[in-house]
């Protein structure tokens, strides 16, 4: 289990533009693997779109509590980015300009952010018809002063969203740390508590299952029955959909892939499971992803890649949906991993 | 020339049987897809069917192929490990129910 973030440790795959030139050398470059942008484009020049906005994701900073493993974000408890006030107020701007539908927090731990209460209960007053938090639920317990985030959350109808990998203790973790598990699960009943999660309840959570290592996550539906199954029988915790996510082989998972030598083999995976129907609904045709300091990115994964969007527009002091509307996105070979399978997205599969 | 008889990359082309006997190849690969699907019997517990004779069958390529097929359907360590003692005691089982057979013929030519 690694304890720190690949920036603490100053390894050179902290760095973005390593981690570009490894997607970019050896399998792809030779050949042996057609690149992304290759594939997507038939012999033609057919590149990806954006569409019009719906979603909004805010990354409001790279602290978090826990250091899992898999985290594309390489988050960390001695990450000091901060979404500020000003980009905040920024945001709310933006928020009012687009009629946005979906409006995502999420981090590092988005909890940890000194204003994030403060930014939560001026977004709320702008009737968006999804306001999610991405809570990873150890924050919940990690601190006296955040044992009363799921009353908070209920307060302003948050759409919940938390990450657990297995419904066992083990495999849980070993991805996440040494009694994640535990205190995820106390979570999870906090909420269950209050009416988060329960059957007709509109107090909407949701679980997001990445896989614990370097495979594709299985159907979605079968899983959430597993889940389900299995969270009621021994802990009688209740939720509402499973979002499986595939993990995009960047930052600590692309570490990960390297070191266990299961680089390669992912990589002919995520390939030969491309499917042209999970490229149509790719997240980033909707959204638009905000990094702490502003600047403007088609997705989460392409803000720690440092891709900034393909447009005249790049940050949210000159946002103009107009101007953002219908660039080409940027992609690379992470790419593949939203067009696997039954694809992947902030919302799970997309097809 | 690969150095050994099995070779993880040749899993990837197992595809590519279909390029000497594609009439052949294809049908084999259809049948293989409906096996597999959710039918009576659960894909999860086909899944684990396959493993148990993964080993049965001594086949590296099926036992690669099916301990990732069953983490992606979320199947425990556990669970796996119990399969394939299910295949291991068929398969010891067979060994020696034969010791009936070498019994019979014992007594058979024994005075
Ligand atoms: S909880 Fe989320 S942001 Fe924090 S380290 Fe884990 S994956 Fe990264
Ligand atoms: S990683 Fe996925 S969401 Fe991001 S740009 Fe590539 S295809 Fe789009």
């Amino acid at each position: 289990m690694i304890k720190k973030s690949l920036h603490l440790r100053e390894d050179h795959l902290s760095k973005p533009q390593k981690q570009l030139e490894i997607l970019s050398n050896g399998i792809f470059k030779d050949g042996s693997l057609p690149t992304f942008k290759h594939k997507i484009s038939n012999g033609q020049d057919h590149p990806l779109r954006a569409n019009k906005l719906e979603i909004l994701q805010l990354n409001l900073g790279y602290m978090c509590n826990q250091v899992c493993e898999h985290c594309h974000v390489d988050a960390g408890p001695d990450r000091k980015e901060i979404m500020s006030k000003d980009t905040m107020l920024q945001c709310l701007d933006v928020i009012k300009k687009t009629g946005v539908h979906t409006l995502d927090l999420t981090g590092g731990a988005p909890e940890m952010n000194p204003n994030f209460r403060w930014f939560v209960e001026e977004a709320s007053k702008l009737g968006i018809a999804d306001f999610i938090v991405r809570s990873n639920l150890t924050i919940i317990k990690a601190n006296k002063k955040y044992h009363d985030l799921p009353l908070f959350f209920k307060e302003h109808n948050i759409h919940v969203v938390s990450s657990m990998p297995h419904w066992t203790k083990g495999k849980t973790d070993k991805q996440r740390g040494d009694g994640v598990f535990q205190k995820s699960i106390e979570a999870l009943q906090e909420l269950n508590e209050i009416g988060y999660g329960m059957p007709g309840s509109s107090l909407k959570l949701d679980l997001v299952y990445n896989p614990s290592g370097a495979f594709l996550p299985g159907d979605q539906t079968a899983l959430e029955i597993e889940f389900k199954r299995n969270l009621i029988t021994d802990f009688q915790i209740n939720f509402h959909n499973l979002f499986a996510i595939t993990n995009l082989p960047i930052s600590r998972f692309l570490d990960y892939l390297l070191v266990s030598d299961n680089y390669e083999d992912y990589m002919y995976t995520l390939v030969d499971a491309f499917n042209p129907a999970a490229l149509a609904n790719v997240m980033c045709t909707n959204t638009l992803s905000v990094s702490w300091d502003g600047w403007l990115y088609d997705c989460d994964f392409n803000q720690m890649l440092e891709l900034k969007v393909n447009s005249k527009v790049k940050h949210i002091n000159d946002f103009n949906e107009e101007v953002l509307w219908n660039r080409d996105i940027v992609i690379s070979q992470h790419c593949y991993g939203c067009t696997a399978g039954a694809g992947s997205s902030c919302q799970g599969s997309v097809i | 020339m690969s150095k050994t008889y099995y070779n993880t990359e040749d899993l990837r082309k197992f595809k590519n049987i279909t390029d000497w006997s594609e009439e052949l190849g294809e049908k084999f690969f259809e049948y293989y897809g409906s096996v597999f699907k959710e039918g009576a019997l659960t894909a999860r517990e086909k899944s684990l069917i396959a493993l148990a004779v993964s080993h049965v069958v001594k086949c590296p390529y099926c036992i690669d192929a099916y301990t990732k097929d069953g983490l992606q359907k979320g199947i425990t360590k556990e669970e796996m490990m119990e399969a394939v003692h299910v295949g291991a005691a068929i398969e010891s089982g067979a060994t020696l129910v034969h010791g009936v057979q070498m019994m019979n013929k014992y007594e058979k030519l024994s005075m």
